[in-house]
C-alpha cells in the first residue's frame, strides 16, 4: 500500500465546504496588464443552486467565468468547482462541467447532430453513444428537424439552444453560461429562458452571467453584483432591488397646468415627495408599499380629478439604478442602454 | 419546447481514461476528422490547394513557359513540374495557419479547452487534417502534369522517395502553419503574411527560373532557399531537366535530397516546439 501524501490529510476539512458548495473562489484576481480583471472575486455558489453574475461590460463577469472553467489561470488565489481545484486538477473540473461561451461557440460547418456527436466523442461517451446522446438533446432542445443542417444555417435562438445542448452532452454537474441570451431578439430571449427554466428545475448548478437584472431576476435564486473585478454587492432580486428603492411610480401628465395637481396626488399616494421635471411634464415617485396597489389607487385619485395623463405605469430599477445606487456611479459600459423597462412583467413576485 | 431539458444529473454512464493522455489518439483523430469535414463543406478554402497549382501549371507551361530556356536542355514542362510542386507545398502551411486563426476568433479553441481532452490534441487534429489534405494537391498537380506532357524517367524508388519527400516537408510546413497560427491573431493577419513573406520564397527559388538566370544576392538566396532544393530534389528524383546540379555548384545544389530533409528536420525540430510553447500562451491569457 502506498503512503498517503501528506495534503490528503487536510482535504476532510476541505471537503466539508466542498460537500454544500458546488462552486469556491477565493480572492481570485487576475491581471490583463496594468488592468485587474478580477480584483479579488469572492464567490460560493451552492450545489443545485442558480446564480446569476450581474454586471455591465467589463466588470469581470467573463474573466470569472474563464478562470473557473480553467480557460486561463488566476494570478492570485483559489477557487474549487464540484469539489475539483481549478489549477491543481483542471482535467477532473472540465469533466464535471458544462460551458455556454458569450458568443455561441457552435461549429458553423457542423450539422447540429455532428456537433453534439462531436462533443459526445471528446467527452468519451464512444461514438454509438455520442451519436444517441444528440438525437436525445436535439429532441429535447426542439432541433430534431434541424439537426441535420449545417449550424450556419440555424438563427440565432437556434444556435444558442445547440450552444446549451452542447454543455449538457455529458450531462454537467455544474454549467456555466456565459451571457446566455445577449444579441437574441425579444422572443428568442424569451425561449431561452423558458429552455433556462428547465435547465434549472434539473437539480444542475447554474452560474450564468447577465448584463440585465431583468434577466437576473427571472432565473436567478441568487445575485451577484460585480463591478471593476469586484463584488460590489449580493442577494436576491428583492433584496437588491430595495437598495435601490424598490419601483417607481410615474405619471407624464398631458397638460403642464395640471403638474402641480398631479405632484400633490402622487405625493399622497407615494407617501413621499416625488421629483418633477417640469420639462418631461413628468412626476416621479418612489412606490414604497406594493407598487400595483399604489398604481391602482393612482390611476383612480387621477380620474377622479379628471386629470388627462399620456403616460401612468411602474418602473423596476435598471442595472444603472442598481450601480448607482451600489457604487455611486452609473456603470461604464453601454449597460445604461437599457431605460426604464415597464412594469407588469415583474409584479407577480411582489409581496 | 420540453422543460424536462436536464433532467436530474443522473450518474455519468460512460467509461472515462484515468488520465486525459490516455485519449490523445483518439481525441485527435475526432479533431481531424472535423476538420476534413470542414474541408469538404468549404470547397472554395481548399483552391490554393486545387485550383491554384493547376493554374500555375497551365500559366507557366503555356503562357511563359516558351520563354524560358533550361540550361542543358530538355523540356521546360518538365521542369516546371519539380518547382509547382515545391510551391505548393510551401503554401499548405497557410491551411492550418488559416484553420487555427479561424477557431481562435470564433471560439472553438475555448469549446475545446472546455473539454476533458489533454490541449495538445487540438492541434495534432488540425496537423493530422491537414496532413491528409496535402495529399490533395500532390494528387491533383500530378494529374495535370501529365495532361500538359510531364514525364517521370525514373524508377519506381525514386518515384517513390519524390513522394515521400514531398509528404515530409509537407508535414514540416504544417508545423510552420501552426506556428503561425500561434502568433497570428486573425484570419487576415494570416493572409497579409502569406503575401509578405511566403510568396517572395517561394519566388526566389529555382521554382519557375533556374537559379543561374538570377542576378548577385538573389543568386545566393535562391540556391539556399529550401524552396529550390525541394524543386532540385523532385525534378533529380524524377529524373526531370534540371535535377543534376553542374560541376562545382554549392553544396545545397549538388545534394538536393540530402538538403531537403535536412530542412524538413530542422523546421520541424524548430518549429514544433516554438509552435506548441506559443500557441499554450496564446491561450493561457
Amino acid at each position: 500500500m502506498k503512503f498517503t501524501p501528506i495534503e490528503k490529510f487536510s482535504k476532510p476539512c476541505k471537503a466539508a465546504t466542498v460537500t454544500t458548495n458546488a462552486i469556491e473562489a477565493h480572492g481570485l484576481v487576475k491581471r490583463y496588464g496594468d488592468k485587474r480583471a478580477l480584483d479579488g472575486v469572492d464567490l460560493d455558489v451552492a450545489r443545485g443552486a442558480v446564480c446569476a453574475l450581474l454586471g455591465p461590460n467589463g466588470a469581470g463577469k467573463t474573466t470569472a467565468v474563464r478562470v473557473l472553467t480553467t480557460l486561463t489561470l488566476p494570478d492570485a488565489g483559489h477557487a474549487t468547482v464540484a469539489g475539483h481545484d481549478v489549477v491543481g486538477d483542471p482535467v477532473a473540473v472540465r469533466r464535471a462541467m458544462g460551458l455556454a461561451a458569450q458568443d455561441a461557440t457552435v461549429d458553423q460547418l457542423l450539422t447540429g447532430h455532428e456537433n453534439l456527436t462531436m462533443i459526445g466523442e471528446l467527452h468519451h461517451l464512444g461514438r454509438k453513444a455520442a451519436r444517441e446522446r444528440a438525437t436525445v438533446l436535439l429532441e429535447q432542445f426542439s432541433l430534431t428537424d434541424a439537426g441535420s443542417k449545417l449550424a450556419r444555417d440555424y438563427s440565432g435562438g437556434m444556435r444558442r439552444r445547440l450552444d446549451l445542448a452542447a454543455t449538457l452532452v455529458a450531462q454537467p454537474q455544474v454549467l456555466f453560461l456565459d451571457e446566455p441570451t445577449t444579441g437574441l431578439d425579444p422572443r428568442a430571449r424569451n425561449e431561452l429562458w423558458d429552455v433556462l427554466d428547465g435547465l434549472v428545475s434539473g437539480g444542475a448548478t447554474l452560474l450564468l452571467t447577465t448584463q440585465y437584472l431583468e434577466e437576473a431576476d427571472r432565473l436567478a435564486d441568487d445575485i451577484i453584483v460585480v463591478d471593476h473585478g469586484r463584488v460590489i454587492a449580493r442577494g436576491d432580486a428583492r433584496s437588491l432591488k430595495r437598495q435601490v428603492g424598490g419601483d417607481q411610480l410615474r405619471v407624464v401628465v398631458a397638460d403642464r397646468a395640471d403638474l402641480d395637481e398631479v405632484t400633490a396626488i402622487v405625493g399622497r399616494i407615494a407617501g413621499a415627495a416625488p421629483t418633477v421635471d417640469a420639462g418631461e411634464r413628468l412626476v416621479v415617485a418612489p412606490a414604497v408599499d406594493g407598487g400595483v396597489a399604489a398604481i391602482g389607487a393612482l390611476a383612480d385619485a387621477l380620474g377622479d380629478a379628471d386629470i388627462a395623463v399620456e403616460d401612468l405605469g411602474l418602473t423596476q430599477p435598471t442595472l444603472d439604478d442598481v450601480f448607482l445606487t451600489l457604487t455611486g456611479a452609473p456603470p461604464e459600459a453601454e449597460a445604461g442602454r437599457e431605460a426604464g423597462v415597464p412594469v407588469a412583467t415583474i409584479s407577480e413576485d411582489r409581496s | 419546447m420540453s422543460t424536462q431539458t436536464a433532467a436530474a444529473p443522473a450518474p455519468v454512464r460512460h467509461a472515462r481514461p484515468d488520465s486525459a493522455r490516455g485519449s490523445f489518439v483518439s481525441d485527435t483523430w475526432v479533431i481531424a476528422r472535423r476538420g476534413l469535414v470542414h474541408m469538404r463543406r468549404q470547397p472554395e478554402a481548399l483552391s490554393d490547394a486545387t485550383i491554384q497549382p493547376v493554374m500555375f501549371v497551365l500559366l507557366f507551361a503555356f503562357v511563359f513557359g516558351g520563354a524560358i530556356s533550361v540550361p542543358g536542355g530538355g523540356s521546360y514542362k518538365e521542369f516546371l513540374m519539380g518547382g509547382i510542386f515545391a510551391q505548393t507545398i510551401v503554401f499548405g502551411c497557410f491551411g492550418v495557419a488559416l484553420a487555427l486563426s479561424h477557431d481562435r476568433t470564433n471560439g472553438a479553441i475555448d469549446r475545446f479547452h472546455s473539454l476533458p481532452i489533454p490541449r495538445s490534441s487540438v492541434l495534432a487534429g488540425h496537423a493530422v487534417a491537414n496532413l491528409i489534405r496535402s495529399f490533395l494537391p500532390i494528387g491533383f498537380m500530378t494529374v495535370t502534369g501529365f495532361v500538359v506532357g510531364w514525364r517521370i524517367h525514373s524508377g519506381p524508388l525514386d518515384i517513390l522517395a519524390a513522394y515521400g519527400l514531398m509528404v515530409a516537408f509537407s508535414f514540416a510546413m504544417i508545423w510552420v502553419g501552426v506556428l503561425l497560427g500561434s502568433l497570428v491573431r486573425t484570419p487576415e493577419a494570416v493572409q497579409g503574411v502569406a503575401f509578405v513573406v511566403i510568396f517572395p520564397v517561394t519566388f526566389i527559388a529555382s521554382t519557375f527560373v533556374p537559379t543561374s538566370t538570377l542576378p548577385g544576392v538573389l543568386k545566393t538566396i535562391a540556391e539556399w532557399n529550401p524552396t529550390s532544393s525541394l524543386a532540385n530534389a523532385l525534378r533529380n528524383l524524377f529524373e526531370n531537366p534540371g535535377g543534376t546540379a553542374p560541376p562545382g555548384s554549392v553544396w545545397p545544389l549538388a545534394h538536393p535530397v540530402a538538403y531537403t530533409l535536412l530542412w524538413a528536420i530542422g523546421i520541424v525540430v524548430v518549429c514544433a516546439p516554438l509552435a506548441v510553447m506559443q500557441y499554450q500562451r496564446s491561450i493561457k491569457s
